[in-house]
């Protein structure tokens, strides 16, 4: 129990000094992590929302149980192959974005992708079949019509972000093979997280741990009363 | 001069004819009602007159214009359907109402507003989130929601088939002024026979995708040229 109250203590501690080195690893998870989920937003609810509205299906029965099965893939697996195609015998080696920010940023967003657009393509099936017909009824373009449908899929949308965010911070396998832990330029803190495991620094590891949980709830808080704010009124 | 015309009309679903209309004329101003039974075509037709989805075939023309492929948006904004099973949007009462103004870029008229939640019942749940309605408060907004948009044509696709006694009486009333005030188009759908007797200036019967006849409202009740319209009417008609 005290090794909990000490990493607590040592937390409160991190914070309040303001330790540089800590903002550093914070404020790189942070452009790391909302890099790659706001390029999964922007590639992953389009993609979704026309799965889920088109009648048919491009490559029916093939695609959606790809999408599905990407949203369980293992994250060292996609570290490995971004390693493996970033490395210098890799097809993408003269990009020289191993162990940088950038591979890491691509290696989460192709964690989040099949996340977002699965459960975007889900929220999108899941609204009335009648909505469409009945929308155009009114008057709606095409446009209208799929910002319409969007919009009344938006619980289903901020659960694909959350989801997607979720899985991304909290990852390790990914950002530790593509970044490399390299202290002050691609140490994150799922990354650091383990080096101070492995070193038997327990408490500081604890406390890291502790800022990663605080982090994450408060990106879901602010998701969560952006979604109630977004509802028309 | 007559405001949609038809001619030999057919559709089909998946190669299955569901509606075959050889000739029919809805004139400008009129209140038209369709009867017949459920699965008879109407809602089918209704789809077509709003251009909902295109004929398999035929001559459908609106208002001079031939209807093929996708109508310039003003000419479709013409026309909107009041569905017998509503689907609200997850918003308010009042923003249901004003959606299809939205759409439009146009502003609500305040006034106009207030006075159709007023009519409607509806002034107490006009904050409320419109997906707690009951079936009949949800028919109501989506009538409204058609009729501040001000449409030169309304399809009704049974409009009062959730509500009470009074509400029908309240709808029915709705939909003979907006007839007589502003001269708006009214295709109604429904199976209630007198209630096609009591709005309509005409009605047809539809069976089996096929319009079996259409005439004035007094002379389709009373003196029926068809033998089904004569036992449909008379509810002995078997199908």
């Amino acid at each position: 129990m005290n090794i909990f109250i000490e990493a607590l203590v040592n937390a409160f501690h991190l914070l309040i000094a303001l330790d540089p080195v800590l903002w550093e690893i914070v404020g790189l998870t942070l452009q790391v992590t909302g890099g790659a989920l706001l390029i999964a937003i922007a590639v992953g609810i389009p993609v979704g929302a026309g799965l889920g509205l088109s009648r048919r299906i491009p490559v029916a029965g093939c695609l959606v149980p790809l999408i599905y099965t990407g949203m369980g893939l293992p994250p060292v697996v996609v570290g490995l192959f971004v390693y493996l195609f970033l490395s210098n015998q890799g097809p993408l080696g003269d990009l020289r974005w191993l162990f940088t920010p950038a591979a890491m940023v691509v290696a989460q967003t192709i964690v989040a992708l099949p996340l977002v657009i699965g459960l975007t393509l889900t929220a999108v099936q899941s609204v009335d079949p009648m909505l469409p017909l009945q929308v155009r009824a009114i008057g709606a373009t095409r446009w209208q019509l799929a910002w319409t449908i969007l919009s009344e899929a938006r619980a289903g949308l901020f659960a694909a972000i959350v989801a997607a965010f979720g899985s991304i911070i909290s990852e390790v396998g990914a950002v530790m093979l593509v970044g490399g832990n390299i202290d002050g330029e691609t140490r994150v803190l799922t990354t650091a997280i383990v080096l101070e495991t492995r070193k038997g620094n327990f408490s500081l590891a604890l406390a890291l741990g502790m800022l990663l949980l605080a982090l994450a709830f408060l990106a879901n808080f602010a998701l969560y009363r952006l979604q109630n704010q977004r509802v028309p009124k | 001069m007559s405001l949609y015309e038809l001619e030999n009309v057919h559709h089909s679903y998946n190669g299955r004819a569901v509606l075959n209309i050889e000739k029919m004329v809805i004139e400008r101003g009129e209140i038209l009602a369709l009867v017949g039974p459920s699965g008879a075509g109407k809602s089918t037709l209704l789809r077509l007159l709003n251009f909902l989805e295109p004929q398999t075939g035929g001559r459908l023309v609106f208002d001079q214009i031939p209807v093929s492929g996708e109508l310039p948006l003003k000419v479709r904004r013409r026309v909107i359907t009041v569905f017998q099973r509503p689907v609200l949007l997850k918003r308010s009462v009042v923003a249901n109402m004003r959606y299809g103004l939205d759409l439009r870029g146009e502003k609500i008229n305040e006034k106009a507003l207030t006075q159709w939640l007023d009519r409607l019942g509806l002034t107490q749940l006009a904050n409320q989130a419109a997906t707690k309605l009951s079936a009949g408060e949800a028919q109501r907004v989506a009538l409204a929601r058609a009729l501040l948009v001000q449409p030169d044509v309304l399809l009704l696709d049974e409009p009062t088939a959730n509500l009470d006694p009074y509400n029908v009486g309240l709808i029915e009333e709705i939909v003979r002024e907006e007839n007589t005030a502003r001269g708006t188009t009214i295709v109604l759908v429904t199976h209630n026979v007198f209630q096609a007797r009591r709005l309509a200036h005409r009605t047809g019967l539809i069976l089996n995708g096929v319009l079996v006849e259409m005439g004035p409202t007094e002379t389709f009740f009373t003196t029926p040229h068809r033998e089904e319209t004569g036992a449909f009417v008379r509810g002995e008609l078997v199908y």
